[in-house]
């Protein structure tokens, strides 16, 4: 296994600067994730259009995986409709912590795949995955997200 | 907990007794593995592996019952060690040694068995800052329970108890301190004798969690005059799911038992039932003897090598991994109290804590990050994580140039 493998290019640009990093006001929809584990804490925000989401950003503390995760999701969802964001979570959460057969195809996720190295590495599973439960949260209202 | 250097002529051979240790020898991440989490739990010696085979190989049975030879061998092997442990910590005698799981459980034995019959509304806990969790919620449960008030005396950026709003706090309402002898997150050493006497002058009894003190250096329960103490076997060479109480007999017995069940009691009938004796009306159901014996092999096995000579070596250690760490660019020291045992707590410039562990990781090199169960103490400094460096009798320079030169790779990871 290589490190780079887990810290890809894509990662580390990511984490130095995270992408729509920042409070969204309101209307909006949000939540928090904390991760007792390491004290990572996220704070995720959305704007939904007519079931779209047209705004999503994020602020919090995190490792390098947690933020560019998050850096990465509010990238990817931004103009996605509810039910395909909530397809792509399904997609990351096969991706980060399922089955082999799990994963599918790599090319539809886009840069995203760039953190399929995380799923050799048990112990960071969830904190890539923290933002993606607290995204799933604000979207459905649910309050706060922990990874336990 | 001294620490003065050591004469070359009496140096234990800590290379050689490195060989003791089994798991030491193999390879994490093709290169060999350097064990730097000893304040999370450290390793065991064959020694200690031995004596616990040994016991489960030919004298297993249940203790302080049968009339049968192995149920004699096996109370022998457990009462034997815990006339080992009591002498260790030189407690005044074994009945004021109780075996529990470790220092959680026997934190929560005092709080529930000693302060919660006592603990009036209004009265009051007094704390510290850098207590591990542990030796926190038992306390908040407790006044949760009576109406008492939890208070915490505040430490310094150095991560030194400031003694005098320990003093200033210590008053007319305070029922009991719960101190760290060492902080985990930190590596302070707390001046105890000091807070003891101010305690004691003002009549309140003092419980020190020893997890962290016990493990480097000599500790006399009897000098230090405090009134319970607490440690955990596994952070002593010994197995998991043993530690100990140490309380003062006159206090041990003023107090009920916490669980009710078998070995705690002399007589049941349904209408009375007489509890037994010190140490055992504190060890309700069958305890674990093999933990007990593994830990007896442990202070055996430190008695053998010495305290004063593993502190003393485990001073060089820190002495150096500071020298050598501080030379790094960005590096923060987390907790530089004048006094300290032998762990390094710190954050790097532009690398999370957790990402350092993965890294470091990488080269073999296991560092425990993360709040350490001491979430107030970071929230102090105002960092939600650390990676921290803990150092065991077995450890060596050259570990801790690994862990450098890894923190350096680290840096380039996100340069
Ligand atoms: C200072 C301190 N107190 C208490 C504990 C709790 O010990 P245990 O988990 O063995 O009960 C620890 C262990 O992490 C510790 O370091």
């Amino acid at each position: 296994m290589d490190l780079k493998d887990l810290y890809r290019d894509v990662i580390v640009d990511h984490n130095r600067s995270p992408r729509n990093f920042r409070q969204i006001e309101p209307p909006r929809h949000d939540a928090e994730g904390f991760n007792p584990l390491c004290g990572d804490k996220l704070h995720v925000y959305l704007r939904l259009k007519e079931g779209v989401i047209e705004d999503i950003s994020f602020e919090g503390s995190g490792c390098a995986i947690s933020v560019a995760s998050a850096s990465l999701m509010t990238e990817a969802l931004k103009g996605k409709s509810e039910a395909e964001a909530l397809t792509v979570f399904e997609r990351m959460h096969g991706l980060l912590a399922g089955s082999d057969d799990n994963i599918g195809d790599l090319t539809e996720l886009g840069k995203l795949a760039a953190l399929g190295g995380v799923r050799e590495y048990p112990t960071r599973v969830k904190c890539a995955s923290l933002c993606w439960h607290t995204m799933k949260s604000a979207l459905t209202g649910t309050g706060t997200a922990t990874t336990e | 907990m001294s620490a003065s250097p050591l004469p070359q002529s009496t140096r234990p051979d800590f290379a050689a007794l490195r060989e003791d240790f089994p798991i030491l020898h193999q390879q994490v991440h093709g290169k060999p593995l350097a064990y730097l989490d000893n304040a999370a739990s450290s390793q065991r010696p064959r020694q200690v592996i031995d004596a616990v085979t040994y016991y489960e190989e030919h004298d297993h049975a249940n203790i302080h019952r049968g009339v049968h030879t192995l149920s004699q061998r096996a109370t022998d092997a457990f009462e034997g060690a815990r006339k080992r442990i009591a002498g260790f910590i030189n407690a005044a005698s074994e009945r004021e040694t109780i075996f529990t799981r470790g220092t959680t459980e026997a934190i929560n034995l005092v709080a529930q068995a000693y302060a919660r019959p006592r603990l009036q509304p209004g009265d009051q806990v007094l704390i510290t800052w850098m207590e591990h969790h542990s030796n926190i919620v038992p306390w908040q449960m407790v006044c949760e329970q009576t109406g008492a008030e939890l208070v915490v005396a505040p430490i310094d950026e150095r991560g030194q108890l400031r003694m005098d709003e320990f003093e200033r706090l210590l008053g007319p309402r305070t029922r009991l301190v719960a101190a760290a002898h060492v902080s985990n997150a930190l590596g302070t050493i707390n001046p105890v004798a000091e807070m003891i006497t101010l305690a004691h002058d003002r009549g309140v009894p003092v419980l020190l969690d020893g997890a962290q003190a016990v493990p480097h250096g000599s500790v006399d329960v009897q000098a230090l005059g405090c009134d319970f103490y607490a440690f955990s076997g596994h952070k002593m060479y010994a197995p998991t799911g043993i530690g100990v109480l140490y309380g003062r007999e006159a206090l041990l017995e003023e107090m009920p038992p916490w669980q009710g069940g078998g070995d705690m009691i002399r007589m049941v009938r349904f209408d009375r039932t007489e509890y037994n004796d010190l140490p055992w009306k504190f060890e309700a159901g069958t305890p674990n003897i093999s933990g007990v014996v593994g830990l007896g092999a442990a202070v055996d096995y430190l008695g053998a090598i010495g305290m004063d000579a593993i502190a003393a070596r485990e001073q060089e250690l820190l002495a150096y991994a500071t020298e050598r760490l501080l030379q790094m660019p960005g590096l923060r020291p987390i907790g530089t109290a004048e006094h300290k045992a032998s762990l390094f707590s710190f954050v790097l410039d532009g690398v999370h804590p957790h990402d350092i562990g993965t890294i470091v990781d990488h080269d073999g090199i296991a560092v425990r990050t993360g709040h350490h169960c001491a979430m107030p103490v970071l929230d102090f400094f105002g960092i939600p994580a650390t990676a921290r460096a803990s150092f065991a009798l077995y450890n060596t320079e050259e570990e801790i140039d690994r862990l450098a030169e890894s923190l350096l790779r680290a840096r380039e990871v996100f340069a």
